[in-house]
């Protein structure tokens, strides 16, 4: 597909740049090229959607908005799909949605298209249900031999069986043949190899038993076999498809635009599409989406998300800024000096990638049952034949008959549902709480957690500003305070208004507003200049704290700011407290605001001034010192700890390098359910041991059995059925 | 026992019915969203057929 498609864009393409003059200037066909990404499809992630009620709220609510077509929303994957006219954007809906109470997020419809046809996945449930359906037909008649059918009956019912059993075989067990095929080549005895030698023996012997008018034959267990397997590859595959989606849909959630200035005029680009030398206008409240240096306007930049610092950094002509950062109060525009690919963001991320590799050496316990298992059963059914062709002077039927029981009895339809089973459970439950896995050994290594680490700003706290005292103010400073507020987007001046506004105070008249980016607003009050901004500019000494100031003729005040703490963070603080935890922040904040927090929360081991290395060392030596550590953050200067931590969570809010380091992220704003994450954690990783013992213990009685060639072809459906329901039972137990 | 000459088909055909059903189903992409379906059936809104 994507050869045919990219030889369109081409074919396409060609013709308008036919004249060099015409490729080198910022042509018609870039800008064509920049306008085609945006279709009428419009993708919207919906974290807090969870009942009949929200659906109903945001399909009506978009279906209200003048452009959209349709919108459906998807509850499973938690997600709307809107059909727009092209003039719809997506900001639009968002605010929407906002104003009734659900929270969105754009997603990229480009990037997701691809986890939404999931073919492997419907292969495998078409496989379950031809097996299904193979199952319960041969049962049936295998019920009626059981029960005594004999002579002629019995062989017309085993010759019916074998018509519905050997054709499901072949089709259902398709996955399993192929992946012992493919590991027998490189010389490995893959967990596939015992389970289709088990479904070719059975099948063979039963029609080799069933031509010569035989007692048993095993179509009935040869389908069961199948039918389970399949069940549990069929989890399996869901789980991963669903941490592959996340992981895509993160990398969507933070959709890749900027918007380019082509000779004056503004369009908006896929970022991939921006080039070094472009001119690039950065909006307030918009994030850097290049690095790249201003070249006019000047504002405040917020870079708490790549260094954890609170205070916003003043922005000039001439300044040198990174894709992530935030512009705060005035439009900028900026000359690009690397986009994309070799933004320092990007840079970051292959970092993150490469300590990646050291998680994935993590041997689950799914690993370790097999690697025991595999060569195991092929030992006790290969003696089996050895010892019965021995005790029966050369009967090669019988001696088959018992090793293939052999294999049929041990094979591990629990041992394949034991771990699925347990990880579908869990995420599901985890994910209704707002958590989604991204990896599949996740639950497991977060059982082991001993030890977390928080990263403050974005993290436990929201990274939003929050009046201190206000109400301690003179009411005039308020009031000409709330005035000033009012007239500027800066994150400070509105939480101001806002505090201002919830005290009831009435705003003072204030005229001839003006904002001077970089600096602050001011204004004229009876007569007088006054001036709402940074400390320098207002004339007033600055305090430790994150503040603003407000200067009226000679005299200043100077309104403090502390970031307000994510709902839930003391709940979960408190939570892994009480679960026996070691909890720390590190945080690259200023001392001040850290030790506040932390106070605040009751964690008694915090540092502030940290810098990214030296988080990466502090996860490194706790982990060296035989810790296992659960690392939380949000910002660049955290990745690095959250690839070397034994298992780490962000939150959807964090920047796609933070995301894709980490194996959990928390979709909504509440930090709660990190205590539930733990706690469903350590009872999945018990779930799952209790699992592999059940199954263990089927054997243990069955295996005897069936060495001494006591298993029925009855005896081998009751362990297979039991043991599958009793594994899948238990991993519902999960609370 | 002759009757079984009739049962034994009759059985394998409704089956059949319930294996086509599934697989029509799964075509025509029930399966995509079956929490959202399961709280869809509580809201007041006649909803005949999935839109794609």
């Amino acid at each position: 597909m994507t050869v045919v498609d990219d030889f369109a864009q081409g074919a396409v393409r060609a013709p308008i740049s036919a004249c060099p003059a015409c490729a080198a200037a910022p042509s018609a066909e870039r800008i064509a090229a920049m306008r085609a990404d945006r279709d009428g499809r419009i993708m919207l992630s919906l974290p807090l959607a969870h009942c009949a009620a929200c659906i109903q709220t945001v399909e009506g609510a978009l279906s209200a908005v003048p452009g959209v077509r349709s919108a459906r929303v998807n509850l499973t994957r938690k997600r709307v799909s809107v059909e727009a006219a092209p003039g719809v954007t997506p900001a639009q809906l968002i605010a929407v949605l906002a104003g009734d109470g659900q929270e969105a997020h754009e997603l990229d419809p480009g990037l997701l298209s691809s986890t939404e046809t999931d073919r492997q996945g419907r292969d495998l449930l078409m496989r379950l249900g031809v097996a299904f359906f193979s199952m319960m037909n041969v049962m049936l008649l295998s019920v009626a031999v059981w029960s005594g059918a004999e002579d002629a009956t019995r062989d017309l019912f085993h010759w019916i069986s074998a018509a519905i059993a050997l054709p499901t075989v072949i089709f259902a067990g398709q996955p399993f043949f192929k992946s012992a095929w493919a590991s027998l080549r490189v010389g490995r005895l893959g967990m596939d190899v015992p389970i289709s030698l088990a479904l070719i023996l059975a099948s063979s012997i039963s029609v080799y038993e069933t031509w010569m008018s035989g007692h048993h034959a095993y179509f009935d267990a040869a389908v069961m076999l199948a039918f389970f397997l399949l069940l549990g590859r069929y989890l399996d595959h869901r789980t991963r498809a669903i941490a592959r989606s996340a992981a895509e849909e993160l990398a969507a959630l933070e959709v890749p635009r900027a918007i380019v200035l082509v000779d004056g005029a503004e369009v908006e680009t896929a970022i991939s599409l921006v080039i070094a030398g472009d001119t690039v206008l950065v909006r307030p409240g918009a994030r850097m989406p290049v690095d790249g240096v201003v070249l006019t306007g000047a504002s405040e930049v917020d870079r708490s998300l790549l260094t954890g610092e609170s205070l916003p950094v003043q922005a000039q002509p001439g300044t040198v800024v990174s894709a992530g950062e935030v512009n705060l109060t005035g439009p900028m525009t900026l000359r690009v000096t690397a986009a994309g690919k070799d933004s320092s963001l990007h840079r970051m991320a292959d970092l993150v990638a490469v300590a990646e590799g050291t998680k994935t050496r993590y041997t689950s316990l799914a690993d370790r049952a097999a690697s025991l298992y595999s060569p195991l059963v092929h030992i006790l059914s290969f003696s089996a034949f050895g010892y019965w062709m021995w005790a029966t002077g050369g009967d090669v039927r019988y001696a088959i008959n018992i090793s293939a029981a052999v294999l049929i009895i041990t094979c591990p339809c629990a041992l394949g549902l034991a771990v699925p089973a347990v990880i579908t459970s869990a995420s599901g439950k985890l994910f209704r709480k707002g958590l989604l896995i991204k990896h599949g050994t996740a639950l497991e290594r977060l059982a082991e957690v001993d030890t977390v680490v928080f990263d403050k700003t974005g993290t436990l706290t929201m990274g939003v500003p929050e009046p201190v005292a206000l109400a301690d103010h003179p009411p005039q400073v308020l009031a000409l305070a709330a005035a000033l507020a009012a007239g500027s987007s800066h994150p400070l001046a509105r939480a101001l208004a806002d505090g201002a506004a919830v005290l009831g105070v009435q705003a003072a008249e204030v005229t001839d507003l003006r904002e001077v980016p970089g600096y602050g607003i001011e204004g004229q009050w009876q007569g007088n200049l006054v001036r709402l901004g940074r400390a320098d500019w207002c004339g007033a000494e600055a305090i430790a704290q994150t503040a603003t100031y407000l200067a009226l003729g000679g005299q200043t005040h100077a309104f403090a700011f502390t970031d307000r703490p994510r709902p839930g963070a003391a709940e979960a603080v408190t939570a892994l407290k009480a679960a026996g935890m070691t909890v720390e922040l590190l945080s690259g904040d200023a001392e001040a605001p850290v030790r506040e927090l932390a106070e605040r929360l009751g964690i008694a081991n915090w540092k502030a001034g940290v810098l990214p290395a030296e988080k990466a060392a502090r996860v490194a030596d706790l982990s060296a010192a035989g810790r296992r550590v659960l690392m939380v953050g949000d910002g660049l200067n955290d990745t690095a700890a959250l690839a070397a931590a034994h298992v780490s969570i962000s939150p959807a809010t964090a920047l796609d390098a933070a995301r894709v380091a980490s194996d959990i992220v928390l979709l909504g704003q509440d930090m709660a359910p990190i205590a539930d994450a733990v706690r469903i954690g350590r009872q999945s990783a018990r779930r799952m041991v209790e699992n592999f013992v059940i199954s263990g213990g089927y054997n243990v009685i069955a295996v005897p059995l069936a060495l001494v060639g006591l298993a029925t072809p009855l005896a081998a459906a009751l362990a297979m059925s039991l043991s599958s329901i009793t594994v899948s039972l238990n991993a519902m137990r999960l609370k | 026992m002759e009757i079984l000459a009739i049962l034994i088909p009759v059985s394998l055909f409704l089956g059949g019915i319930g294996l086509a059903a599934f697989f029509w189903a799964m075509k025509t992409k029930q399966f995509d969203d079956p929490e959202g379906d399961a709280q869809r059936i509580l809201t007041k809104e006649f909803d005949d057929k999935p839109r794609q």
